[in-house]
């Protein structure tokens, strides 16, 4: 079963609000994709879409090439998490568990195992109004497990989580990958990802903004420099320029060389036979690579940080 | 913790398709609906109030008599009336005052009508009518629109035995009717001397004719009634009776009913009988007692010179519920349903709220992602609602009518027989009502998507129209048209007395009576809902989850 899902162009209006403005990216399979973006980027509007719940003004969704409504048992193709706490307050998590099990032809034996697979055996059978955030993520990840789905789709599954939680998440979601499955994860901080996602989509405004590695998306952070401390800062200063980085020389033993890997530097210098004491590089932080790519998608921007005035935005 | 992983070679219990996609559906909305207590104990609670209200308003009053000499009281089932069965199996009031002979195999009887009048009393009497006095004082003339007087060929003198019957009457003209529940439609207009009514009766075997004419020259048949299994001697004769004489006054906020005896008297000409009768007029009031039946106003006869005058009281026709419906205290067995309107409110909470309810937690987004099909997870909403409320209602309304039906005898109250049939559709049909309105209700659950704009919309279309019905809150006709028209309707098919137009009386909701037979008006509230079903399912194909 092909495990990707695939989004075109999708354009959606709400009233007046522009929530979805050409929307496309592609989620493979065996590897976790980062989606992430500013509150009211329009992640939440596109899963919605890419299960056939929201109907785009143009564009498409596809789940394994077809569209998710045409599917027969859709939870086989694609398990999903939108909203932990859309349960039934009284009916207890079992018996959630069991009426998904039987819209997709499954039994009380699978239910069991995904209830022991989630950690959820002692509360199995207690109402789901009372479980906490993360206890609800839990049976909303068991859920949208139920089915051994060839991809998985998760809204902010970390919210609520507690430090070990997120722990979990984050492994549970590697290995999801390392089966082959698709894996889309939206989060609006950057750093539940850094350590788990290997593809990001970075939205805002409806669109994407970004769609790379990690590793990728550090290197074009403008914060990413490399420091050399060297006697000879001049000839230093002219093998990297030739090298291809920007260089700033900043005191008579110290450069700072932008836009070169530290290897990359290592290596031009030890050709030019240019001695140095210390090559140091200083990463940008993923967060604040997403941070000024967003920096100009971001809906509410708090008044604060434009004016002294701590007053509220109004529009 | 453990991850939930599982290998993907292992095929997953219950794969693959052994269970189609609306099946899955069904079993999946059914898992729903149980899992909820709430909905269950609700569903519950509907049975019980519909049981329970059967029980209160039974156990209510006890009814008092008196035993044939007037010397010892009696309550409750003593009092029960020696009340007539017709051929059909329906109690039927069969009291009238009888001039007859004999008449052994075929033969005929032929008479002219040449006056109509009657008597009755004047404006006492109120509400129940069956203990009036019978003073002569206070009589007033005129008569019934179905007081009737005629000639009659009847099986026997005994009360419910088979006949055949052609008549005048108050207001309805000429009249053919037999085994009480048949009635055609003869001359229009009353006889008088210069214009008298001729009729005439003929018997050939188990059939009789019926004919009239305005000049006993030319003859018209009115009607051929085919009496299986009448006996070679029949009572062949003349015959008057006059029924409960009421008046309703209806106003906004209820009605009050007034009425009385009455006598009826009809005076006959050129009496004519062929074939072997006996040759000696007898008369006697048939199905009288002093216990039971028509207060005595004055019936008899008087022969002179060919000349026949004969009054009578009382009724021939089907007993009904309301104040035409005779002499003595009797229910049907769709009045111990009362609670299920009660209950039905608790159904129509719980069905409401099988939509809502997910619209209210986000969960309709879960379920439309298991189950993309719209169309088919209403129909399965839909689906589950109605059979469940229907299988809870059978229990229910089975229950009620044979507690209530218990009760009601035991007070002394005359439970009207209906056919095993009619019971049958009285009972499945409440349930299948009451189904149809759990889907109703689960259809505006689709449409509204919040529970008390939904549960409100019900309540006021279905519950409300039968709440002003069954408290004459508004005039006659008011209840009458919201009763056609509103979802409401659909509790005609409670109704098991039909509505019969040759016995006057109230017939309106407070007595069981309703516009619109019962299938019409069943009809009318299955397309409500199918309306409903329709609107909700375009709504929810177009709407985003």
């Amino acid at each position: 079963m092909d495990a990707s899902i695939e989004v075109t162009g999708l354009r959606k209006r709400f009233g007046p609000a522009l929530a979805l403005d050409g929307m496309s990216f592609t989620v493979r399979p065996g590897r976790v994709t980062g989606f992430v973006g500013p509150n009211g980027a329009g992640k939440s509007t596109t899963m919605r879409v890419i299960l056939g719940l929201d109907a785009p003004d143009e564009g498409t969704a596809l789940v394994g090439g077809r569209p998710y409504a045409s599917l027969r048992r859709p939870m086989r193709s694609l398990g999903s998490l939108l909203d932990a706490g859309a349960l039934q307050p009284s009916r207890s998590a079992r018996n959630h568990l069991l009426w998904l099990a039987h819209s997709q032809g499954l039994g009380k034996q699978r239910v069991n195992e995904v209830i022991t697979q989630a950690g959820l055996e002692s509360v199995a059978k207690r109402r789901a109004g009372g479980f906490s955030l993360g206890m609800r993520q839990r049976l909303g990840i068991a859920a949208a497990m139920l089915a051994d789905p060839a991809a998985i789709m998760l809204d902010e599954p970390f919210n609520g989580m507690d430090p070990e939680g997120i722990v979990w998440m984050r492994g549970f979601l590697r290995s999801l990958a390392a089966q082959g499955r698709a894996v889309l994860v939206s989060s609006h901080l950057m750093s539940e990802l850094q350590d788990t996602a290997d593809q990001l989509i970075v939205v805002g405004r409806g669109k994407v903004i970004a769609d790379t590695t990690v590793a990728e998306l550090l290197a074009t952070a403008s914060g990413s420099r490399v420091t050399v401390r060297t006697k000879a800062v001049t000839d230093a200063a002219q093998v990297l320029e030739r090298a291809g980085a920007t260089v700033d020389v900043r005191t008579p033993d110290l450069l700072a060389a932008s836009g070169l890997a530290s290897e990359h530097v290592v290596t031009a210098l030890r050709a030019a036979e240019v001695p140095f004491s210390e090559v140091a590089a200083h990463r940008a932080t993923l967060e604040q690579a997403y941070l000024e790519l967003t920096k100009d998608s971001v809906e509410f921007r708090p008044a604060a940080l434009e004016n002294s005035a701590a007053t509220e935005v109004t529009r | 913790m453990t991850a939930i992983l599982t290998d993907h070679s292992a095929g997953l219990v219950g794969e693959p398709g052994n269970r189609d996609g609306f099946g899955r559906l069904l079993r999946a909305e059914w898992t729903k609906f149980r899992t909820v207590r709430g909905w269950m104990i609700g569903l519950i609670v509907a049975a019980i109030l519909t049981v329970g209200l059967a029980w209160l308003t039974a156990a209510g009053s006890t009814i008092g008599c008196s035993n044939g000499s007037g010397t010892v009281q009696l309550t409750g089932r003593a009092c029960l009336p020696p009340v007539p069965i017709g051929p059909g199996g329906e109690a039927v009031n069969d009291s009238f005052y009888f001039v007859r002979q004999s008449l052994t195999g075929n033969g005929s009887i032929t008479v002219a009508v040449t006056s109509f009048t009657g008597r009755h009393i004047a404006g006492n009497g109120v509400g129940r009518v069956h203990a009036v006095g019978t003073g002569q004082g206070g009589l007033v003339s005129g008569t019934g629109p179905w007081s009737k007087a005629g000639i009659i060929i009847k099986q026997s003198t005994k009360p419910g035995s088979a006949y055949a019957a052609m008549m005048v009457t108050g207001s309805h003209g000429v009249r053919m009717q037999y085994d009480y529940v048949s009635d055609i439609a003869g001359l229009p207009g009353r006889p008088s001397s210069p214009a008298p009514r001729w009729l005439r009766l003929v018997r050939e075997g188990d059939t009789i004719a019926g004919y009239d004419s305005a000049d006993g020259i030319h003859w018209a048949r009115v009607g051929t009634a085919t009496l299986a299994g009448l006996s070679r001697v029949v009572q062949v004769g003349l015959f008057a009776t006059s029924p409960q004489d009421f008046r309703v006054q209806s106003s906004f906020g209820g009605q009050s009913v007034q009425g009385g005896p009455s006598l009826a008297t009809g005076v006959f000409d050129h009496v004519r009988l062929s074939g072997a009768v006996n040759g000696t007029w007898t008369g006697g009031n048939v199905g009288s007692s002093p216990s039971a039946g028509p207060p005595d106003l004055g019936s008899g006869f008087h022969a002179s010179a060919g000349t026949f005058a004969v009054s009578g009281s009382g009724d021939i026709g089907p007993i009904v519920p309301g104040p035409g419906g005779g002499w003595y205290p009797t229910a049907a067995i769709e009045q111990n349903l009362a609670g299920a309107f009660i209950g039905l409110i608790a159904i129509l909470v719980v069905a409401a709220m099988f939509f809502t309810a997910e619209y209210r937690r986000g969960l309709i987004r879960i379920t439309l992602a298991a189950s993309p099909r719209r169309g088919q997870v209403l129909a399965a909403k839909a689906i589950v609602a109605g059979l469940v409320t229907f299988a809870v209602g059978l229990v229910a309304v089975i229950v009620s009518i044979a507690v209530g039906v218990r009760q009601m005898r035991s007070q002394g109250l005359y439970v009207l027989p209906v056919s095993a049939l009619t019971e049958a559709r009285v009972i499945v049909g409440t349930a299948a009502m009451l189904g149809v309105m759990a889907v109703f209700a689960v259809a505006l659950g689709a449409v509204l998507r919040r529970s008390a704009i939904t549960i409100t919309v019900a309540i006021v279309a279905i519950v409300l129209p039968f709440l002003f019905a069954a408290l004459n809150i508004f005039p006659y006709d008011v209840t009458n048209w919201l009763l056609r028209v509103t979802p409401a309707a659909g509790f005609a098919i409670e109704q098991s007395i039909p509505h019969y137009s040759q016995v006057n009386s109230l017939y309106q909701p407070a007595n069981g009576s309703y516009p619109l037979p019962p299938l019409a008006g069943f009809a009318v509230l299955c397309a409500w809902t199918a309306a409903a079903l329709m609107l909700a399912l375009i709504l929810l194909r177009r709407r985003d989850a």
